[in-house]
């Protein structure tokens, strides 16, 4: 932009084509990073950023690349992520990471490219009706047909996907109104009259949460990704209350690192691979507190049979959280930090003595000494919880930031990496998408250039977006992917095993690539380890290496991921040791 | 016959053993391209039944549109349906207008009933009962404009059924509630 333009600004309305009207808006939204990839009808947007030296373009080799880097940015920064790709495929290809960034309460702006305005609806060439798409998988979109709305539409969106429960928002931009002129408007006064999330918590909804914290005798904090998505305060908060009452806290896998996992009153993950003594204290407490989660089928189980003994109070930023699958007792409708600092304010105010509560901690210690992580020793192999738990020691001293792809190793890496803080742990939680972990790990290190960026993955998730490797190498971002390659789809696997007769229908993949061969391919370092004694200097050469690594961890094959909720069982029916075949019931084979 | 399932999981929820009720709801959203889709797709994306759906702008100022959805559900789907509705971005505000027990509820048709001799002028007799009006007509059929509840236009079409009914066309129904104040 000329000089001479941005001087007018005090007296008179900015013009400028609506190219340049996007890379301001994005400028004063203050995104420094952004992900994308160019075509046809996003071309005069990357002319704009040709010049624009104060926002780094990472190009992907995939747009779902660019949508899965987004969420991990954002993720690890509490940031909005942003993502730019051209109309039809390009829009289509952001469909998966538009879907998880909205199952998991993401904050993502994605702007698409559209065919000229005068050619919607032909059919012509790269044209998909990307707003139709996205409607039901984005919290919002657009199709700006004006270049007047422009500045707004844009400022608007991201007061949209950061605020209340965040999510993503799309933009869908034709081509003529990029090349179009009109008025640039600040984001100052922009605001959605019918858009007005609640995030201050009603004071007799706290005082009755009150009332039952004080009387609680066997109580739980069960949290999740909502006291990461409010912002460190919230953890910080969360650890202030927990203090003060003393209450066991367990999580679900989106919450992991709100609450240290080195504390004593900390129970693990809750869930269908969540510790035993979580599960336990949830189904055998008499009340729980549920802050930022929303009692996904992952967590709860049997619902019919879901901590039959309890009262529950939730606090959700999202009305539609309460009450959808498990009937609460108190309804808090807040963001996670102004409930926990109206709940602390109230504990300390009241001064609220600490219940006594040993008899139910001792009962939770003997949950506890069951040692339901514990797993054999290395046979020859390296056991996969074996490979996560030594890259835990090595790592956990360091700046490390770690995300995954989702199977079996999305489920060792939450029971065996441990978190001390929030935003340090980027997994695709509700869509359970293969191919996050990767494009995440991009994201994150573009973030955050000086810290130690960790993708643990499987060989067959990680092949789904394999090409951003080449994005690593492109960009230097030092990314290491550490794969527990056992050769199967093991999640998969592990189910057939269990619910189909030992019929293992493709999910074993023929042919893998070798990876070392393919980490140099691509101009990054490739390590392999097959011996558990040259497991710990492997992973050292590994974050010693000044660049992105592949590493090819081979793992025992059959290993199962345990212990385990069967699917239609309740909590207190977990599956310790061996898998036997016969625990999962005909209504359990139905369930996914 | 197979035996009824436990419900095991989330997915299992059965609500059949709830009594479904019927609800109309008022939701006033901001007329913007794609508005009524959006409510649309939330009702099928989720599996809510759409028993009649009206849609107009209503406040050419305030661009705002107000959506009359006739829904059937147990109570807590209820719950959901206003809860999930109210989150789409431009809706405004979700009245349940039959909980309010406040509500008027109206819906026009219009009927075509073709037919000589007795039957036409029995048709016509019945419309008069029915205070519908005759806004079009032929030697041999007529077109009736009726205003009601939706009860009373089910019972009008089933009367007018053995005379010569020939195509039904209804708006569904429209509401409003009563007393001075809006929404």
């Amino acid at each position: 932009m000329d000089t001479h333009t941005l001087t007018d600004t005090q007296t008179t309305k900015r013009t400028m084509t609506g190219a340049e009207i996007v890379v301001t808006a994005l400028k004063e939204q203050g995104v420094d990073t952004m992900f994308g990839y160019p075509g046809g009808a996003v071309l005069p947007i990357y002319d704009a950023l040709y010049s624009e030296d104060s926002i780094r373009h990472i190009l992907v080799r995939h747009e779902q690349g660019a949508g899965h880097a987004a969420e991990g940015y954002a993720r690890s920064t509490g940031k909005c992520g942003v993502a730019l790709v051209t109309s039809g495929p390009g829009a289509t290809n952001m469909v998966t990471p538009i879907t998880d960034a909205m199952m998991d309460s993401i904050p993502m702006v994605v702007i698409t490219g559209q065919v000229p305005s005068h050619l919607i609806g032909t059919d012509a060439f790269q044209e998909c009706d990307t707003v139709g798409i996205t409607r039901c998988c984005a919290k919002h979109n657009y199709l700006v047909t004006d270049v007047d709305d422009l500045a707004h539409t844009i400022h608007e969106a991201f007061l949209i996907a950061t605020s209340g429960r965040p999510g993503p928002v799309v933009i869908d931009i034709p081509k003529d109104v990029q090349f179009a002129t009109g008025p640039y408007i600040g984001k100052e006064g922009v605001y959605k009259p019918t858009y007005q999330p609640k995030t201050e918590p009603s004071d007799h909804a706290i005082r009755d949460a009150l009332d039952m914290m004080a009387a609680a005798r066997r109580p739980v904090f069960y949290t999740g990704g909502g006291v990461i998505n409010s912002g460190p305060e919230a953890s910080k908060l969360l650890r202030e209350l927990q203090a003060a009452t003393g209450f066991p806290v367990t999580s679900t896998l989106m919450g992991l690192g709100a609450f240290p996992a080195g504390h004593e009153d900390w129970l693990g993950m809750v869930g269908m691979h969540g510790a035993y003594e979580a599960n336990n204290a949830m189904h055998d407490c008499d009340l729980m507190i549920c802050i930022g989660a929303r009692f996904d089928d992952r967590v709860t189980g049997k619902v019919s049979a879901f901590s039959p003994g309890s009262r529950k109070i939730h606090i959700d930023i999202d009305p539609s959280s309460i009450n959808k699958i498990i009937r609460v007792d108190v309804p808090v409708v807040a963001d996670c930090k102004a409930a926990l600092q109206a709940l602390l304010g109230g504990w300390k105010r009241r001064k609220l003595a600490k219940p006594d509560i040993e008899d139910w901690k001792e009962q939770i210690a003997k949950w506890k000494a069951v040692d339901c992580f514990s797993y054999p020793p290395n046979n020859g192999a390296i056991r996969p919880q074996y490979a996560v738990e030594r890259l835990y020691e090595l790592t956990k001293d360091r700046d490390t930031y770690i995300s995954t792809e989702v199977g079996q190793h999305q489920m060792w890496a939450a029971q065996h990496y441990h978190f001390e803080e929030p935003n340090r742990w980027m997994t695709s939680g509700g869509l359970g998408t293969m191919g996050y972990g990767l494009p995440a790990a991009v994201g994150i290190q573009a973030a955050h250039p000086g810290s130690l960026v960790i993708d643990i993955a499987g060989e067959a998730s990680v092949q789904m977006v394999m090409q951003e490797v080449s994005t690593a190498v492109q960009h230097k971002l030092p990314i290491k992917v550490f794969i527990l390659n056992n050769e199967w789809m093991g999640m998969v696997r592990q189910w057939q095993e269990l619910l189909h007769g030992e019929r293992y229908s493709h999910s074993y993949s023929e042919s893998l690539p070798d990876f070392v061969k393919l980490a140099e391919a691509y101009g990054a370092k490739g390590i392999q380890c097959s011996d558990p004694a040259e497991l710990d200097a492997k992973i050292l050469e590994m974050i010693d290496h000044d660049g992105p690594v592949i590493f090819d961890c081979l793992v025992e094959k059959a290993e199962n991921c345990l212990p385990m909720i069967p699917s239609g069982a309740p909590h207190n029916e977990m599956i310790l040791g061996k898998i036997s075949g016969d625990e999962i019931g005909e209504d359990g084979r139905r369930m996914v | 016959m197979s035996k009824e399932p436990i419900p095991a999981s989330a997915y299992d929820m059965d609500h059949a053993e709830e009594a479904e009720e019927r609800r109309t709801l008022a939701i006033l959203v901001d007329n913007e391209p794609g508005v009524l889709g959006r409510v649309v797709g939330l009702f099928s994306a989720r599996g809510y039944n759409i028993e009649s759906l009206t849609v107009a702008e209503v406040d050419r100022g305030k661009h705002r549109s107000r959506i009359t959805i006739v829904t059937t559900g147990t109570a807590h789907m209820l719950e959901q349906i206003e809860a999930q509705v109210l989150r789409l971005v431009p809706v405004a505000a979700v009245i349940d207008i039959t909980k309010s027990k406040r509500g008027i509820e109206r819906e026009l048709a219009l009927v075509k009933v073709a037919g000589k001799g007795e039957p036409r002028v029995e048709a016509l007799r019945i419309a008069e009962i029915f205070r519908a009006r005759v806004i079009d007509t032929t030697n041999e059929s007529f077109i009736f404009e009726i205003t009601g509840a939706s009860e009373k236009i089910d019972q009008f079409t089933d009367l007018m059924e053995p005379l010569g009914l020939v195509e039904v066309s209804r708006t569904g129904v429209l509401s409003i509630r009563r007393g001075k104040d809006a929404g």
